[in-house]
């Protein structure tokens, strides 16, 4: 046995599979069965990450039978033969079900998770799909190659780009319409988007529910008792003696408030504190002095707890937690059956919500917004139209183009007007002068003829022949030839100049891909070329050779080098 | 973009001009010109504190005679168009807590506490014994340096927001706050908060310096009357005067042992107070806390009488003082008396007069100085005694002295209160507008403008409205009379309690929240009003109808819980959620937050913000405006109430590329006499059609222009109607526009 100290959860003599008896064992990780007659090794290994899911043959049928699908599509079929007859066949076979149930969802999430989120990257990067497909289906390089060398920038792009979080509903508190079910009890229907909303804004409550549910109540107790609780009813005022398991979420929801309140506000458009510069002591000037009245604490309070409300929802926008777990779908309560449940001191850790900074807003961004209040927009001036600045590598060379630039002089007044005066004398001098060597009509309409599009003289200098003969299909497809050969030559020149040992053997590797990119990619398409469109075969893929070459050439002149290389 | 305006050359920062910015101009040179005040009412948004600072500044080029951001601009406009850098300095003036750079005290929030411990660096007995003893008496090394170098040092011409200010002085490790002190005498613009030149506390200190012919401008004026009397008001409260007490014996230790280890300082001190001799100014001029109130010019060359003229006998006055004001404090109803009552009532019963009293000021500033005491904040109480002797004692009208056992809302807690209360905002102001030759006062809201000139007891030469002018209907203020049910909504007093009329204002704002985009903010007349609404709007469910669509943000009493609100409704609107803000007219949130573009694009008033009138100190203002300047009680509480709505609704609007609803959600806003006494501005944007809507009538006419107001708005739209350019602004018949436009008040 590989390893003797897994848990085994269930086991289950009496099961047959493919007509051998043997024993099914299901382990903390992985299913096994063993035949009776050699009791040293399991036969059958599935671990529970492979499992697709479980089949289970109908009700009333003789055999009693379980089948389990793996992700790869093949099945295995277990037999339930238990002597002691039919009943015992299926609860037995039931029991293994119901385990199954349970052991199965957590360990495909967390095999599916990693998957899925390369399935999402490729359906959003159609290039990097593209690449996939033509790199990793056609087999020239293997999957992992392709997720840790090729794709890393992808990879790294979506771990620094979350996506924007699904904000919480204001309302979702007000959601929850209560119905009155009939016999003097409230029904609240919660649904798993309302949950979530409650554990995203209140993450008191959640983690009052993952201490207490399932160990100590249940998940429906839980919400029956949030409920009654004075967190849920705002209007009351939560006291100190009662036995709700709630109100010290109240409490830490006030102490992270006030430890924002500490904080204070230093965005100065907000800080009311800061408006005034008022010098005038106390005692002195006639404002009245603030009106504490006893009597509507329950109604500032209620206000206190919508501030609340609304600062924690837009908190929860901020800081997207991950997704709460399994919420059950619909729990429903009697709001009036107090249930006895056995409310243990909560675990004294401070709660991380406390401890996230309000951010910080630094005088000069302060500064630019106040500038940015005070500025009239529609006084000032048209902003200028947005050119593109030419970013030149190197300037020399934009400047010293083909063909140098003259040195231009400037002309006086004079100058020109005596140029002016020659070429005006020229003219008059070129009219006068007799023009004997002209062509006759008939040549020049044949040599224009010839130089015009289509013309004899005409037919190899055009540039966009090319893309006019050779149809979309072809485009597109040359297209990602180009760019799964840029991708892998890339990698290939980047081993250049191979310094360590690494980078040799990644430059062989990278050789080898090359080569095989071309014997299964290139080629194939040169030959349909040839078959289809043979007048432009060979432009085509010319220059996709010659990248070929040029790797290739540098590896072997690379290689010759190397091999003399360790004899000195 | 340079104009002419009324002949003066004036550099425009912008390329475009709005029409009333240039009547703006053209009125307030003129007023300058006058060498008089005025009165000058314009929109918010429209541009004016930069039409404000672009004309003074052409003016006091013309003439060698918060928003410094703006001067910023300004400045750099004159520095790129005209190619000379004009020497002009513009600097920001705050208290020590905004510009303190003490490694310890600058850490102190509270403005008091940072006051009381940088008096305890820098005050002149602390800095001599300093001398004596380095070791153990701290001093501010900013303070010091500023001592060595601080006074000789110029500011480079440029405009100093605090930042700039800290950072200027820091490099030459100097203290900003006193730096920014004497480089007011250096600044051609000075921009402080209003207290510093009409609390004459702090008047006396920081604006004494400025020469007659300087322009003083009150921005945002619309609150002025309230300042005035807010910096001549004073409280006495029974816990106050135990804290006297515990002073009190303070200072006759300290004299016992003055008197013991140093009998020559209080003579010395005695002899000064013979002659009649104030203190040398520059001993005084680090002890803002101790200056005193404003005097009457002939008191101060007088020689301080001789029953306080020794440290016992004015501590024994002083504690006279103190215990008279304790039994006055044990009343069983309330009492109201006069200055002259009070004077002659102290005299029969603890035999003070009146002159020693008016001295008590000085004298106690003196005595402090004297026993070298640092820790001026302990006598905070006795100082406050003092100027209300000082006060009471020199102006016998104009002020009220009212005793109270109880607070209105707990009337059966006995905690009596003594006010003496200002009841005339023109005292504070009057000196301001005798010293200086022009006194601007310019706000969004100054409507009606004939009632200023009234409570401030000024004559303008020009009293200006300008309207603003629009090439779409950008705003759209309306008044909601009825819900759809037709029960009339009001917040009258007798219908507070009506569910029917919170219902109603419950469907009123579910249903505005519904077709407005983003930012909603909703002002009610009081704090007690909008606790009791919102309680019974989470019973009527409203509130989750409001959650449905926005979040819901609510102000409170307390500044930071608010703040923090604030701050998660900006960002709320800012990511297009949208957001809800319940607040209250004469709260924080309305007199100091703006709601432009997408943060407010619809503002409701939910009922009329009358003060609370039942307090006896209101009644009492109202009653000496009456009997003084003739302005009945119902048109000063309805021009109050108005002028706070007004304050309110135009925090939505800033400039003409904004746009936003303003629902006037009282019936009482339809009447002539509420509606008149709106800024032309909103005014001329009702229609008669629109003075009596129902809810849904108004949510019809909401949803159709928020339709219109959504299609891109371009500058072609506004140019050559609200928006012009140099040559449109030229033409004859443009200038014919723009005057008759203005309403002359």
């Amino acid at each position: 046995m590989s390893r003797s100290a897994e848990n085994i959860l269930v086991q289950v003599a009496n099961v047959k599979h493919k007509k051998n008896d043997g024993t099914l064992y299901l382990m903390s990780e992985r299913l096994a069965w063993m035949m009776k007659s050699k009791s040293d090794a399991f036969n059958i290994v599935h671990k529970y990450g492979d499992i697709k899911t479980q089949k289970i043959s109908p009700e009333g049928k003789s055999k009693i039978q379980l089948q389990i699908v793996l992700h790869d599509g093949s099945s295995t079929s277990f037999h339930f033969v238990n002597p002691e007859g039919h009943g015992t066949q299926v609860a037995e076979r039931n029991n293994v079900k119901e385990m199954l149930v349970q052991l199965l969802p957590r360990f495909k999430r967390k095999v599916n998770k990693e998957l899925e989120e390369k399935n999402r990257m490729l359906s959003e990067n159609p290039g990097l799909l593209q690449l996939y497909k033509d790199l990793v289906i056609t087999q020239i390089i293997t999957t992992e190659e392709f997720w840790a060398q090729h794709a890393q920038k992808a990879v790294a792009g979506a771990k620094a780009h979350v996506g924007q979080g699904v904000g919480v509903s204001g309302s979702f508190l007000g959601d929850i319409k209560p119905q009155a079910d009939g016999a003097n009890g409230l029904k609240y229907n919660l649904t798993p988007d309302i949950i979530q909303s409650i554990f995203k804004t209140y993450p008191a409550v959640k983690k009052k529910h993952m201490e207490n549910v399932p160990m100590k109540i249940t998940e429906q107790e839980f919400w029956t008792k949030f409920f009654q609780s004075h967190y849920f009813h705002r209007d009351r005022v939560h006291g100190h003696g009662l036995k709700d398991i709630f109100t010290d979420c109240a409490k830490e929801d006030d102490k992270s408030i006030k430890e924002q309140l500490k904080r204070g506000v230093n965005d100065t458009v907000a800080n009311i504190s800061a408006f005034s510069d008022n010098t005038i002591d106390e005692n002195y000037g006639a404002s009245e002095a603030v009106v504490k009245n006893a009597a509507n604490i329950v109604h500032q309070s209620i206000i206190k707890r919508f501030n609340q409300h609304s600062i924690m929802v837009m908190r929860a926008a901020e800081s997207p937690l991950p997704p709460a777990a399994n919420a059950t779908s619909t729990t429903s309560g009697g709001a009036n059956k107090p249930t006895a449940v056995n409310i243990h001191p909560p675990a004294n850790g401070s709660s991380k919500s406390a401890a996230q900074s309000v951010p910080v807003v630094d005088p000069a961004v302060a500064g630019k917004r106040l500038r940015e209040k005070l500025d009239y927009e529609d006084l000032e001036a048209p902003a200028p139209k947005k050119t593109s600045a030419l970013n030149l590598a190197k300037v020399e060379r934009y400047l010293n183009g083909p063909t140098p630039a003259q040195p231009s002089e400037f002309l006086t007044q004079e100058q020109i007007a005596h140029s002016r005066q020659v070429i005006l004398s020229m003219v008059h001098d070129w009219e006068s002068a007799n023009c004997t060597q002209i062509l006759s009509q008939a040549q020049a309409v044949g040599a224009l003829v010839d130089l015009s599009p289509g013309g004899s003289l005409m037919q190899s200098g055009r540039r966009n022949d090319l893309a006019d003969q050779c149809p979309q299909s072809v485009q597109i497809e040359l297209r990602q030839l180009y760019t799964s050969l840029c991708e892998l030559a890339r990698h290939f020149w980047a081993c250049f100049p191979p310094t360590t040992p690494q980078l040799q053997d990644k430059a062989a590797k990278m050789y080898e891909t090359l080569k095989k990119f071309q014997q299964v990619k290139l080629r194939p398409f040169e030959n349909e070329l040839a078959r289809n469109y043979t007048s432009i075969s060979g432009q085509l893929t010319s220059h996709i050779n010659q990248m070929l070459e040029s790797a290739f050439r540098k590896y072997a002149s690379w290689k010759q080098k190397k091999i003399p290389g360790p004899k000195r | 973009m340079k104009l002419n305006v009324g002949g003066l050359l004036v550099h425009f920062p912008y390329d475009y001009i709005y029409p009333e910015q240039f009547s703006y101009m053209l009125e307030l040179k003129r007023a300058l010109d006058a060498r008089g005040h005025c009165l000058l009412e314009m929109p918010s948004g429209t541009g004016k504190t930069v039409s404000l600072l672009a004309l003074i500044l052409a003016y006091m080029k013309a003439h060698p005679a918060h928003a410094l951001e703006e001067l910023r601009k300004l400045l750099n406009f004159y520095k790129d168009s005209v190619g000379e850098e004009l020497n002009f300095v513009g600097l920001a003036l705050s208290s020590r807590k905004n510009l303190c750079l003490h490694p310890d005290v600058s850490r102190e929030r509270d403005g008091k506490v940072v006051d009381a411990r940088c008096h305890a660096l820098v005050a002149p007995h602390v800095r001599e014994r300093h001398a004596r003893d380095p070791e153990n008496v701290p001093v501010c090394d900013f303070y010091e340096q500023f001592e060595r170098l601080g006074r000789d040092l110029r500011l480079p011409p440029g405009s100093y927001v605090l930042d700039d200010l800290k950072k200027f002085a820091q490099g030459y490790g100097v203290c900003p706050y006193f730096f920014a002190r004497t480089a007011i005498a250096q600044a051609n613009i000075v921009i402080y908060s209003y207290h510093y030149v009409l609390d004459p506390k702090i008047a006396e200190l920081v604006s004494k310096d400025l020469p007659k012919n300087a322009v003083v401008v009150f921005d945002e004026a619309h609150n002025i009357d309230n300042i005035c009397i807010d910096s001549m008001s004073v409280k006495i409260t029974r816990k106050l005067l135990d804290r006297c007490q515990s002073s009190i014996t303070v200072l006759e230790s300290e004299i016992a042992r003055l008197k013991e280890a140093d009998s020559m300082q209080l003579k010395n001190e005695y002899d000064r107070l013979v002659q009649g001799l104030r203190e040398a100014q520059t001993r005084r001029e680090n002890d803002a806390v101790l200056s005193n109130p404003v005097l009457p010019d002939h008191v101060l060359q007088e020689a301080v009488p001789g029953s306080i003229r020794k440290g016992e006998h004015f501590v024994a006055f002083i504690k006279r003082l103190v215990e008279y004001l304790k039994i006055r404090l044990r009343v069983q109803h309330v009492v109201q008396e006069t200055s002259a009552g009070f004077l002659s009532d102290i005299a029969s019963k603890v035999c003070i007069d009146r002159k020693p009293l008016r001295f008590c000021s000085e004298r106690l500033s003196s005595l402090i100085r004297t026993l070298e005491i640092s820790h001026t904040a302990d006598f905070s109480p006795l100082t406050l005694i003092s100027h209300f002797a000082t006060l009471v004692s020199t102006y016998t009208k104009g002020f009220t002295i009212i005793i109270e056992p109880s607070d209105d809302k707990a009337p059966t807690v006995f905690n009596p209160v003594m006010h003496f209360r200002c009841l005339d905002s023109s005292i504070a102001i009057r000196p301001v507008f005798e010293r200086f030759d022009s006194v601007v006062i310019t706000s969004g809201t100054l409507s009606p403008l004939d009632m200023y000139p009234r409570i401030l007891d000024f004559h303008p030469v020009i009293m200006a409205s300008f309207t603003m002018t629009l090439a779409r209907q950008c705003i759209l203020p309306m008044i909601v009379g009825k819900g759809n049910d037709q029960v009339a909504l009001t917040s009258k007093f007798e219908a507070r309690e009506d569910t029917a009329v919170i219902r109603n204002y419950g469907t009123l704002l579910s249903e505005t929240v519904a077709v407005v985009p983003d930012g909603v903010v909703c002002f009610f007349t009081s704090y007690l009003y909008m606790e009791n609404v919102v309680a019974a709007w989470y019973d009527q469910g409203v509130i989750d109808q409001i959650q449905k669509h926005k979040l819901l943000f609510i102000e409170t009493q307390d500044a930071a819980e608010t703040s923090l609100a604030l701050l998660n409704y900006i960002k709320a609107c800012e990511n297009g959620r949208g957001a809800v803000l319940l607040s209250v007219a004469r709260g924080k949130v309305s007199e100091g937050v703006d709601f432009d573009h997408h943060l407010g694009r619809a503002v409701l008033m939910f009922g009329i913000p009358y003060v609370y009138t039942q307090s006896k100190i209101l009644r009492a203002r109202l009653d000496y405006l009456r009997d003084t300047f003739q302005i009945r009680e119902n048109d000063f509480l309805t021009f109050d109430a108005m002028r706070h709505a007004a304050q309110c609704v135009g925090r939505a609007m800033r400039g003409k590329t904004d746009y936003g609803i303003m629902i006037f959600a009282d019936k009482r806003f339809g009447r002539i006499d509420k509606k008149g006494k709106l800024p032309k501005w909103i005014q001329e944007h009702i229609r008669d059609s629109m003075c009596n809507l129902s809810t849904e009538e108004a949510i019809q006419i909401s949803k159709k222009w928020l339709r219109q107001m959504a299609q891109p708005f371009t500058r072609e739209d506004q140019l050559g109607i609200s928006l012009l350019t140099y040559e449109q602004l030229q033409t004859e018949e443009m200038q014919e526009k723009i005057q008759k436009k203005v309403v002359q008040g």
